[in-house]
């Protein structure tokens, strides 16, 4: 579903800022898996993200979805075959719009947009049905500004919009590190829920080892811009927090620096 | 204050009732041009500075057209293309070269400083007079520049609200208030900009186009400080129509406040000067007009939330 061949990025070439972000990723996602991605602060999770989703255009290297090499189309262009939700619950969804206008963005993510309406007849009632699933309380809530809703009911919401139109794969990027803890898992059980229910490919940063642990059935670790760390099935399953910090300290050599990381 | 009276008695009440019909018609003129200025400046978040040059530009190609024999209502809708040319400049200024917003409205308004001398052959301005021409509106026919403008108000409203509800509208809405998840979205940003100033200057043509017939001439000042007039209707508008009807207020309504807020601006400024205050002084006054009401909403945000406030608090 995703195949990414020796990815390269090195942000502001030739200043005294020069970081190599990403130093040779390779990665290939099989249909239907569900990637948790861990590594301390700078090791390049959400910098793999944002190169599949095109935020800037990578070094060198290819970038291939669903078969499709995508090294080349821009962000808005790559936008057809993704879903995405980012950290800060304000990015995702646009607040001066209605919640329903917004999921009326989402349902076209991908399609040519001309004249006909932004939002039909049958679209707002299909809507009310989806907002009624999250139990929120958002379906009665359809004409409210997006700006109106808390943080946790936002990031549900660019959830919902992010696989209105099933994508070919899902990228979440810490997009729970924002909430409360309460909130925090809701959502993640929504996110955990809303993949197993559309059999979605989904690549999941967190800074949180123990839910890096429980979801998704692949769990790969970063340090330095390399993926360090593979572990998948069984394997997976039988992984503890303490595993996976000695794993750290055995592939990289240095030992695990991240205090919220330990925390989960 | 007792010597004020004299002089407030030597002031005819009545000539302000009789400015007013002129102010209602000039106000609408402007109040189109006004709702171009709402949507880059509202919608798109975009501070476009074009507007200055494309309403000099509007008036300089309508009057030209009039004297080469074309009907006022051809020119007029002439005036509306350059306009467009205009926006659609300062739009690649700003995608396609990376210019910061401000800058590159102002360097097209620059460029058209010259353009709108080349379009008036050289001529600071250019007269077209009313008696010779049949003109759609001029301030000799106040009553049918009223109604002229009204209608062509309604219209534009109409069509915006229109527009601003399919999905080529909602994707300019979405680009102003949150690009990256518009990109997110699929939404190419840089053509929704594009698009939104390519209208908006569209609007601010054909409004220097009916204000050159409305005064009988062409000016290549007469864009000067239309971004200030512009602003001060937008935000006049939004919080006299936010008063009255608050969260009820819908985008038909806003923009209907918007020409409402470029009467009162007129009105305001008719009101003003009535009182004596030299008119080579009004630039100054719409200037701290605007300031005021830009600075109240922060201002009054910082009173909630001051260090002031906190470091009394704490000392109780």
């Amino acid at each position: 579903m995703l195949e990414l061949r020796d990815i390269h990025k090195t942000f502001n070439i030739g200043t005294i800022n020069e970081k190599k972000a990403l130093d040779g990723v390779n990665l290939v996602l099989e249909e239907g898996d569900f990637v948790t991605v861990i590594g301390g602060n700078g090791a390049g999770k959400s910098t793999v993200l944002n190169a599949i989703a095109g935020v800037w255009p990578i070094d060198s290297g290819s970038i291939l979805i669903d078969g499709e090499n995508v090294t080349g189309l821009p962000e808005h262009k790559r936008a057809r075959f993704l879903g995405r939700v980012f950290q800060d619950p304000m990015t995702g969804t646009t607040a001066t719009m209605e919640i329903q206008e917004n999921l009326a963005l989402a349902a076209r993510r991908g399609q040519r947009r001309g004249l006909s309406w932004g939002i039909t007849r049958k679209e707002k009632k299909e809507y009310r049905e989806l907002l009624a699933k999250l139990d929120l309380g958002l379906e009665d809530r359809m004409t409210s500004k997006v700006g109106l809703l808390s943080g946790g009911q936002r990031q549900a919401l660019t959830l919902l919009m992010a696989t209105l139109k099933r994508p070919k794969l899902l990228l979440l990027d810490e997009h729970t590190a924002a909430l409360d803890p309460k909130t925090a898992t809701k959502v993640l059980d929504l996110s955990e829920q809303i993949i197993a229910e559309n059999h979605l490919t989904a690549m999941m940063v967190t800074h949180n080892m123990r839910d890096a642990i429980v979801h998704g059935n692949r769990l790969i670790m970063m340090n330095e811009g390399k993926i360090i760390l593979d572990i998948k099935g069984e394997e997976k399953k039988k992984l503890t927090v303490e595993d996976l910090l000695k794993k750290f300290e055995e592939v990289s050599g240095e030992e695990f620096a991240n205090d919220k990381a330990l925390l989960g | 204050m007792l010597s004020l009276i004299p002089v407030l008695g030597a002031l005819d009440p009545m000539a302000l009732v009789r400015a007013l019909p002129g102010n209602v018609s000039q106000g609408i003129i402007w109040g189109v041009m006004s709702i171009g200025v709402y949507l880059t400046f509202k919608i798109l978040d975009f501070a476009d500075l074009t507007v200055d040059g494309t309403m000099a530009t509007g008036g300089a190609v309508t009057v030209m057209l009039i004297l080469a024999g074309y009907h006022p209502v051809v020119a007029v809708l002439m005036a509306f293309l350059a306009g467009m040319m205009a926006g659609f400049i300062t739009g690649v200024l700003h995608t396609v070269f990376g210019i910061p917003d401000i800058l590159a409205g102002i360097l097209t308004q620059i460029a058209l400083y010259s353009v709108n001398l080349n379009i008036t052959g050289g001529k600071a301005n250019q007269a077209v007079s009313v008696d010779q021409y049949d003109l759609l509106v001029s301030l000799r026919y106040i009553s049918k520049t009223i109604l002229v403008t009204a209608i062509l108000t309604i219209i534009i409203i109409a069509i915006l609200y229109w527009f601003f509800g399919t999905e080529m509208g909602f994707t300019i809405r979405a680009t102003g208030c949150n690009p990256n998840m518009s990109r997110a979205q699929g939404i190419n940003t840089s053509v929704a900009k594009v698009i939104a100033l390519v209208f908006s200057n569209g609007l601010v043509g054909l409004a220097g186009g009916l204000l050159a017939q409305y005064q009988g001439n062409c000016d290549v000042n007469m864009g000067r400080g239309a971004i200030v007039i512009g602003l001060a209707s937008v935000i006049i508008g939004e919080v006299l129509g936010e008063a009255i009807f608050g969260n009820k207020l819908n985008f038909c309504g806003r923009l209907l406040f918007v020409v409402i807020g470029s009467i009162i601006y007129y009105i305001v400024i008719s009101f003003v000067m009535w009182l004596g205050l030299p008119s080579i002084d009004m630039k100054m006054f719409s200037a701290i007009v605007v300031a005021i009401f830009l600075a109240v909403p922060y201002l009054k945000g910082k009173t909630k939330n001051s260090y002031r406030r906190a470091a009394k608090g704490g000392a109780k």
